[in-house]
């Protein structure tokens, strides 16, 4: 079906665009509500097409958000490649279910997320405890729907 | 809803559970050994290098809207711009009118034979690239890297004060951590009295803590702060901040003390990294050298110059220590007017000083 080989080009033009949405300068009230966009779309990618992407991808992207904002490298890959995981795991299980569970799925995956970093930050002596940090699990388990009807329009497979 | 593509099982290149625990090994190996200080430090370059054209790219349409502004502004607009800058050179060089003199006279009453050349050696300005680096901590992107010469623990400023310091240098662009980063901590000293102490940024742009006063230390608010020249990255005597607040609770043995950073990183697009003269005597890590030259030979009564005491403690030389760490840092010997054992006076520092007649002056005008 050539399948595996048309996903990938698009995979990783939509985890650019997603790596350029997380680094774009915002106005400062706006910018603890960023949802985490490589995440979204990497558990996108996982879900939709776990051969294409998968735990590679997760690496990788997470190695990325290291260089521009992790105190610590590998600690985003860690993180990443952690979901990545759950994700290509169950995504038979999670394809099919409704939008809002899905949403609420992907708010745990975000949290789990959100938990590894933290805890590498605590670890590593770079703490930052305000509880900020926390709010992009909402906001982007809110925005989950969009992205992914987008992405899904994206990959050309249902208008 | 149902994703487009058809479910597959993951087959290429081991169960996803195998893959995830190579993958997870991987990032601890790269954590342990980017948390050994410098393991990383070329993959880190490597990598900072390769992201930067996105960087740009990514700051490119507010770069552009900014020329675009910049390049239709007013003819108004213009000349009310050039008559402020105006004024304010002129007041700059009014105040600086005097400088040399000061200087000269300075260094006639401290004994040196020469006026010292300012502790600035040069600067280059930089750009803020602009960059959305790590919401959580305050850190910025600059466009300058060790091409130009930058190197890892610089000082950044504005012409307001001090910003902070580099801390990731790539080949064209420098992550800067700033003073209010809650992970940075400067050696600040009260302008007023003297007081040491440290200033630990508080995590946003608009303030600074300093939280190891006592509660009965001499600091209200208004006064200046600026950095004290120990912990071996900033000299001394430059700007930082100004204390807006002080609160002392009678059960807390320590004050509350907030201070607004003078440096407005918020609004500027462009600062400055700076180089200092490292032989000067209010040059970063060169503090014991300040001592020796700078102790005024008609307090001291023998010709004994600090240095050749070992049991002075040395106020924490750190050489090149990346940030000012809170500890260590705050002791410094003050410039010891008891008399000194006598020692053989070193003869390239000591022009042997009769008590009361500086004999080498500085060069009369």
């Amino acid at each position: 079906m050539g399948l595996d080989d048309e996903p990938r080009g698009r995979m990783l033009l939509t985890a650019l665009i997603a790596l350029i949405l997380t680094v774009l300068p915002l106005p400062p009230w706006l910018e603890p509500g960023r949802p985490a966009f490589l995440v979204l779309t990497v558990l996108y990618w996982s879900i939709a097409s776990p051969r294409a992407g998968g735990i590679a991808l997760g690496w990788f992207g997470g190695l990325l958000l290291d260089v521009f904002q992790g105190p610590v490298l590998g600690q985003h890959a860690l993180a990443l490649s952690l979901v990545t995981y759950i994700a290509v795991r169950e995504h038979q299980r999670i394809r099919y279910k409704p939008a809002v569970q899905q949403a609420m799925i992907i708010g745990a995956a975000l949290a789990v997320y959100e938990f590894v970093v933290f805890a590498i930050d605590g670890w590593s002596g770079h703490p930052v405890t305000t509880p900020l940090r926390w709010l992009h699990v909402a906001t982007g388990a809110a925005i989950w729907p969009f992205a992914a009807a987008f992405l899904n329009y994206s990959s050309g497979k249902r208008a | 809803m149902a994703f487009g593509t058809p479910s597959r099982a993951p087959a290429r290149g081991g169960s996803p559970g195998l893959r995830f625990a190579l993958y997870a090994i991987a990032s601890i190996v790269v954590m342990f050994l980017d948390q050994r200080e410098g393991w990383l430090e070329r993959a880190r370059f490597v990598l900072q290098a390769a992201s930067y054209p996105l960087q740009l790219a990514v700051s490119s349409p507010t770069a552009a809207w900014s020329w675009f502004q910049e390049s239709f502004e007013t003819r108004d607009a213009l000349r009310n711009e050039n008559n402020k800058l105006r004024l304010a050179q002129r007041d700059v060089l009014l105040r600086s009118m005097r400088f040399e003199e000061l200087a000269r006279e300075n260094a006639q009453l401290r004994g040196l034979r020469d006026a010292l050349p300012p502790v600035a050696d040069h600067w280059l300005v930089s750009e803020v690239v602009n960059v959305q680096l790590n919401s959580l901590r305050q850190r910025v992107l600059l466009n300058r890297g060790t091409a130009n010469g930058v190197f890892k623990g610089q000082a950044v400023m504005d012409e307001k004060g001090l910003l902070g310091q580099t801390l990731h240098v790539g080949p064209w662009s420098a992550e800067v951590i700033l003073i209010t980063d809650p992970e940075h901590a400067v050696p600040v000293q009260v302008e007023r009295n003297g007081l040491r102490t440290i200033a630990v940024g508080a995590g946003d742009t608009a303030s600074l803590a300093l939280p190891y006063l006592p509660a009965n230390a001499d600091v209200k608010s208004g006064d200046l702060l600026v950095t004290s020249g120990l912990g071996g990255v900033f000299p001394a005597g430059y700007p930082v901040a100004r204390i807006a607040e002080v609160h002392r609770d009678a059960v807390q043995p320590l004050a509350q003390v907030r201070a607004i950073p003078l440096g407005r990183i918020e609004v500027d697009r462009e600062v400055m990294l700076v180089w200092f003269r490292p032989e000067h005597p209010a040059a970063p890590g060169a503090a014991s050298m300040a001592d020796s030259k700078s102790g005024n030979p008609k307090i001291q009564p023998q010709v004994a110059p600090p240095k050749p005491k070992p049991t002075a403690p040395e106020p924490a030389a750190a050489p090149s220590a990346p940030a000012a760490t809170p500890k260590a840092t705050v002791s410094k010997p003050a410039a010891a007017p008891k008399p000194a054992p006598a020692k053989p006076p070193v003869p390239e520092s000591a022009p042997a000083p009769t008590a009361d007649a500086p004999k080498p002056p500085a060069r009369e005008q």
